[in-house]
């Protein structure tokens, strides 16, 4: 009897499962750069809104600060999103007739709020907050990018957990003086640009590394050890 | 399996003699096989007939399905800032308001947290004296009543809906009708009312309209059989040494059962072993909640408790008295009476509300001839101003409707087509007036029946005023505006008054405005908490709102003015206990603890709450004692409860179907019915769920009565309770001494229990560093921990439903309950011990999650999604678990809870502004258990950073701390050696439940002291 299957079928039946192995790992791989791609954390993607408002001309432009919008940041888990009144504050003496701000003037008008698409969006199961991120030394900056140079709301971060860890298992490397925390300009310690902090006893202190630095603020801070920032129920409940 | 045979086995037990059910002390092979099977009646093997290809090819789909949806991007999420935000709002953190629950015309103090505009939960008004901070069960759960679906959402004539100014035309119409003949057919029907705005407007009515007659009917708060006292008793349990409740139940029941508790069992907490405790005796029909916590408690039939009263009165001495008892009853008598005269201006002897006037009568007398009164007791004139007798004022403006006297009816929030006593037809009698008008939260039986119907605002979203049992006058004020145009009964009564135009919070502030000055009919003390006088009526009014009371109106505050009492009724005789009545069977009728007369029956919540010692959930049963129901043949020991015998009840010629439950420390001869259920119109949760008994009910015996007849119908009938759910399989759960052996030597608590083992002897333990340790961590900053008082408890269940409240708990259901796999975090165990016929004594234990130091659940979870943290909480990460409830089997307390299936309700949007934002609400496939409330953790720890000091104690309330009416739970820091809970861990009390385990449970238990009486042991 004449055998079935060919010498050459022995070839095909290898490079067959060295293929199908490696077409596997190609998929994992593809869904594996995807978890992590800005396709799935939607970083630096451009989010419509009702009305095209521009960090880059109030906070870099205008100069004004994080906290005149966000009033509940530094007692708050929530930010705060500024309510109308607020808009108008300014809007109703300036470009009082501009029709881009006609949504604003409406909302007013009629007593309906604007609706705005959230941008850093964290999953419903982390209870981040913002009160005690602000009060330890996290820079507006380190998360949210530098909104002054944002003409449209980007979401600068990937917000990956392994990210939030990144900070939570090291802070040094993050920390900022607390006057420090609001300020769009400020430049992490190096050789050439050293930053002065004076400690709670009044003792000044100079800083050219960033790595002493956040020493130094995650004591006088009190900022809790990584032991305890890595616990799960600090951010999941 | 007969008595006898149980109290065989009973014997048998070593080293305790305490049991959880009779099944348990049964211990056939039947509940053998039912508790070792960890979910009861779960799918243990696998019969299901589509075989085993078929679920592996389900699973495997489900897989694929499940991990392609987890591929999903973030949907877009909403922000929505306010046009003008509301001042001291600070978006993210919630506001707290107070105000005031009406609960049978008496008031609950209540702060109420708001997130954003939503109030979520309830707490207790810290400083109102009714309250002191903790709250009961009912309250605790109306705010799920607030966002209820199917309340009435509209306006309704005939079915139709209309609008508010279409009612006014209609009513202006009909009450003009009625202004000829002074208002000789208007009637108005309330349930009890102590609102001083509601009562002016109700005066103004009988000016307006001299005839029109104000009538009151509540099935359970207004009804009395044998007349009313006629006088309010207001107790002070922590003066009282010796306390004899006679068929009361002050520790659960009523307006002042908060207050009470936390009086009580302020003399049970004892810090030293020399402390003295007070002593309580029962005697009642039905083991209550009083009687559970009752140091000698004796079952007797309600209607010969009477004849008790008198006996007592006689041996303590007051005259014109008298009455003797022979046997155990007559042993009581004389034993009583000693102690009480021992004890006099000490003790206290309470009346229950089920009983007669009499009774009350000659409970004061006793009171005053002990010197008690005006020390432990005070009497004074009723909070409640409309008729007491509500079965009287029922019948009489039945008797009006059906001679055709009435031709405007305007009813109230209650709902008699439903609860009217059975000889009273009220429904037909209400076909025979012409204009009648509903006002209530559901559209219930009686508005089926009535021409109008308004939707009533809930108290969460309206203003108004309530007295506490008190007396102190509590201010209710909106947390919402009316979600369903609903409108308050002072908004109604001032429509029929005239007086349009003005808003509620007009009348109300008005009313108080004109008592500030001095121009309404009752004249208030109007002073602030130190007694000064107000400066203005603006001062008075802010004031007022923002505490939620006006301190000066209490009766129980020092140097009070207590109005005097009435004089008491007189005593009837007694009624002679004749031949024919001995052996005749009693029926009790009792409200439904949580569903009350049906009025609570659309709150799933209560449906789902295990009802205190029976731990029956979503049916009201019958209870009979164990030798009445081997008697009857009725199986005493059910597996599963899946058969329950359905009883056929006749009394008075009238029958109804109930399934029966024998409940050890029911009166032998006594059958006790609970109504409340069968609602046939309540809602999407509580339509036919249970039997309707209200058919037994008479207005002659509202609340007992002799001559019952029980005939097994032979069918079954399922009930789901929890009683056997998770049961500790013959351990030592609860520690039990008598105060003198405690006394004598304190070291007796550590004795009862197996020798607990050295913290190096764990089978969980974890290298760390050079040490075995049973934590990865050292705590170098905060360790929780919380010490649970048994002596103290009550047995409420308060806090398992502020635990529900809290922690966005989900309701499963009566099937699933039946499988055991109801959701709370928190149970509370009931344990009998003695006699199956006549327990000498009952114990409750809360059960929350351990907290172990060394936790089985931690080491045997595949995915690490239950870890410890570094304050020593045994962390449950929802996001990360699988489902495979390996944890939750090598839990030896069985506190964790799995969602086998979406429980959650994530579709029903009325309910979404329920829930606790802080909490996350867990889908299917997901483990759960108590999290010491982890978010009340975290923000006063966060607030504590930003303040930089540490967390002070007591800062952190967990939500079954902080409603516990009886202080019996305690949670802190145990870092922290001047915290009350490492104070009361010091007491040599402190023992861990299970802790030969070696698990080193950081939730630790205080035996239970009992003070009994050596005269009766």
């Amino acid at each position: 009897m004449s055998q079935i299957f060919s010498r050459s079928a022995n070839a095909l039946a290898r490079f067959t499962l060295a293929g199908a192995l490696g077409l596997a790992l190609i998929a994992g791989g593809v869904v594996y750069s995807l978890m992590y791609s800005s396709w799935a954390t939607k970083q630096n993607e451009f989010v419509e809104q009702p009305l095209q408002f521009s960090h880059a001309h109030h906070v870099g432009g205008e100069g004004i600060d994080c906290r005149y919008c966000h009033t509940s940041v530094e007692k708050s888990a929530f930010a705060g999103i500024p309510p109308t009144k607020t808009c108008m504050n300014c809007h109703s003496q300036i470009w009082t007739n501009a029709p881009i701000l006609e949504p604003v003037r409406a909302s007013l008008r009629d007593n309906k709020n604007l609706t705005w698409t959230r941008v850093n969006d964290l999953p419903d199961f982390v209870y981040f907050n913002h009160k005690i991120h602000v009060r330890q030394g996290v820079g507006c900056v380190t998360c949210h990018g530098q909104v002054d140079r944002m003409p449209l709301m980007v979401q600068a971060a990937p917000l990956l957990m392994g990210w939030c860890l990144d900070c939570h298992r090291a802070p040094e490397k993050y920390l900022r003086p607390r006057d420090a925390v609001f300020a769009m300009d400020y430049q992490v310690p190096t050789e050439d640009h050293p930053v002065a902090v004076t400690a709670s006893n009044g003792t000044p202190h100079t800083f050219r590394n960033q790595l002493e630095l956040g020493q130094f603020l995650k004591a006088e801070y009190s900022v809790t050890s990584p032991g305890h920032l890595t616990s799960c129920s600090v951010c999941h409940r | 399996m007969t008595l006898s045979d149980i109290r065989s086995r009973l014997d048998g037990l070593e080293g305790r003699t305490y049991w959880r059910s009779l099944e348990e002390l049964a211990d056939t092979a039947e509940f053998r096989d039912y508790v070792q099977r960890e979910f009861p009646a779960q799918a243990g093997e696998f019969t299901d007939p589509a075989g085993r290809r078929q679920f592996l090819k389900l699973m495997g789909a489900s897989l694929a399905l499940a991990g392609v949806s987890a591929c999903t991007r973030q949907p877009p999420e909403a922000l929505v800032p306010y046009v003008r935000q509301p001042e001291e709002l600070i978006p993210g953190r919630p506001l707290f308001f107070a105000t005031a629950m009406p609960q049978g015309g008496v008031g609950m103090p209540l702060l109420a947290e708001n997130h954003m505009g939503r109030p979520t939960k309830l707490e207790g008004n810290p400083e109102h004296p009714a309250s002191l901070g903790a709250t009961d069960v009912l309250s605790q759960a109306s705010v799920l009543t607030l966002y209820d679906p199917d309340r009435s959402r509209t306006i309704a004539s005939l079915g139709e809906i209309r609008t508010w100014s279409n009612f006014t035309a209609a009513l202006q119409l009909a009450v003009g009708a009625q202004r000829t003949s002074g208002g000789a057919g208007l009637r108005i029907l309330t349930e009890p009312i102590s609102s001083p705005s509601l009562l002016d407007q109700i005066d103004t009515l009988k000016t307006n309209f001299p005839q029109a007659k104000w009538h009151q009917w509540d099935a359970v708060y207004g009804t009395v059989q044998g007349g009313a006292p006629g006088s309010l008793a207001l107790y002070r349990f922590d003066r009282a040494d010796v306390v004899v409740a006679l068929d009361s139940d002050f520790l659960n029941s009523g307006g002042g059962s908060v207050r009470y508790s936390k009086d009580f069992s302020s003399r049970r907490r004892i810090g030293t072993p020399q402390q003295e405790l007070n002593r309580l005796y029962a005697v009642e029909p039905v083991l209550s909640v009083t009687g559970a916590n009752a140091d000698h408690r004796l079952a007797m039939k309600a209607g010969e408790i009477h004849a008790f009263a008198s006996g007592l009165a006689a041996a303590a001495g007051v005259p014109g008295t008298s009455g003797a008892a022979s046997g155990e009853a007559g042993k009581w008598l004389r034993v009583l009476a000693d102690d009480l005269k021992a004890h006099a201006g000490r003790s206290v002897v309470v009346a229950g509300d089920t009983q007669p006037a009499a009774v009350h009568a000659l409970a004061r007398a006793m009171n005053s001839a002990l010197g008690n009164e005006g020390k432990t007791v005070h009497y004074t004139a009723p909070v409640i101003a409309s008729p007491a007798d509500g079965v009287a004022s029922l019948a009489d403006l039945v008797t009006e409707m059906n001679a055709g006297a009435v031709q405007l009816l305007l009813i109230v929030g209650t709902n008699p087509v439903f609860t009217a006593p059975a000889d009273i037809d009220f429904r037909a009698a209400l076909e025979k007036v012409p204009t009648r008008i509903h006002v209530g939260l559901y559209h219930d039986e009686t508005a089926e029946h009535c021409h109008w119907h308004i939707p009533e605002a809930h108290y969460l979203e309206s203003w108004g005023d309530v007295r506490a049992f008190d007396g102190t006058v509590s201010l209710i004020q909106p947390l919402i505006a009316p979600l369903y145009d609903g409108h308050s009964p002072i908004e109604v009564l001032a429509a029929i008054n005239g007086t349009t135009g003005q808003s509620t919070m007009e009348i109300v502030k008005g009313y108080w405005t004109r008592a500030f000055g001095g121009q309404t009919k009752t004249t208030w003390t109007l002073r602030d908490a130190s007694g000064g006088a107000y400066p203005n009526v603006d001062t008075f009014w802010r004031h007022a709102l923002h505490d939620g009371f006006i301190a000066s109106t209490s009766m129980l505050a020092d140097g009070a003015t207590i109005p005097a009492a009435p004089a008491a009724v007189a005593a009837t005789s007694v009624p002679a206990v004749r031949g024919a009545d001995a052996g005749q069977l009693e029926v009790v009728f009792r409200p439904d603890p949580y569903i009350l007369d049906g009025r609570n029956a659309n709150n799933g919540w209560l449906q789902e709450l295990p009802k205190p010692l029976s731990k029956v959930t979503w049916d009201n049963v019958a209870y009979i004692s164990p030798a009445t129901a081997s008697g009857m043949g009725i199986a005493l020991s059910r597996a599963g409860n899946a058969d329950q015998d359905l009883l056929e009840i006749e009394y008075q010629g009238r029958k109804a179907r109930i399934p029966v439950w024998v409940m050890p420390g029911t009166a032998d001869g006594v059958v006790v019915v609970h109504f409340g259920y069968g609602r046939k119109n309540a809602g999407r949760v509580g339509s036919g769920v249970g039997h309707d008994v209200f058919g037994l009910r008479s207005s002659a015996t509202p609340w007992f009565g002799s001559g019952a007849k029980l005939t097994r119908t032979g069918e079954g009938y399922f009930v789901a309770s929890t009683q056997n759910h998770f049961v500790m399989e013959g351990r030592h759960p609860v520690r039990v001494v008598d105060a003198e052996e405690y006394r004598a030597d304190p070291k007796v608590v550590a004795e009862i229990g197996p020798e607990r083992p050295a913290d190096e002897e764990s089978l969980y333990r974890r290298e760390r560093g050079d040490h075995v340790t049973p934590t990865p961590f050292e705590y170098l900053s905060y360790r929780w921990g919380m010490a649970i008082d048994l002596n103290a408890c009550t047995g409420c269940s308060a806090c398992v439903i502020a635990c529900v409240a809290e922690n966005n708990i989900p309701v499963v259901g009566k099937t699933q309950v039946g499988r055991s796999r109801e959701m709370h975090w928190l149970r509370v165990d009931t344990y009998f011990d003695g006699d199956p016929a006549a327990p000498s004594a009952t114990y409750h234990q809360p059960v929350p999650c351990m907290q172990c130091e060394a936790a089985p659940c931690e080491p045997v979870c595949p995915v690490a999604a239950t870890v410890h943290s570094d304050e020593g909480l045994n962390d449950m990460v929802y996001n990360r678990c699988v489902g495979t409830r390996y944890c939750s089997n090598n839990c030896p307390y069985k506190v964790r809870r799995f969602n086998f299936m979406l429980y959650a309700d994530f579709t029903t949007p009325e309910l979404m502004p329920q829930r606790n934002p802080d909490v996350t609400i867990r889908s299917r496939g997901v483990m759960e258990k108590c999290t010491y409330c982890v978010q009340r953790i975290n923000s006063a720890r966060i607030d504590s950073k930003t303040e930089n000091r540490r967390v002070r104690d007591g800062e952190v309330q967990t939500a079954c701390e902080q409603v516990c009416p009886a202080d019996a739970i305690v949670f802190g820091d145990l870092n922290d050696p001047a915290s009350r809970v490492v104070k009361l861990k010091e007491q040599q009390r402190n023992y861990g439940l299970l802790e030969d385990l070696g698990t080193r449970p950081r939730t630790t238990y205080l035996a239970k002291v009992r003070n009994p009486n050596k005269a009766l042991a």
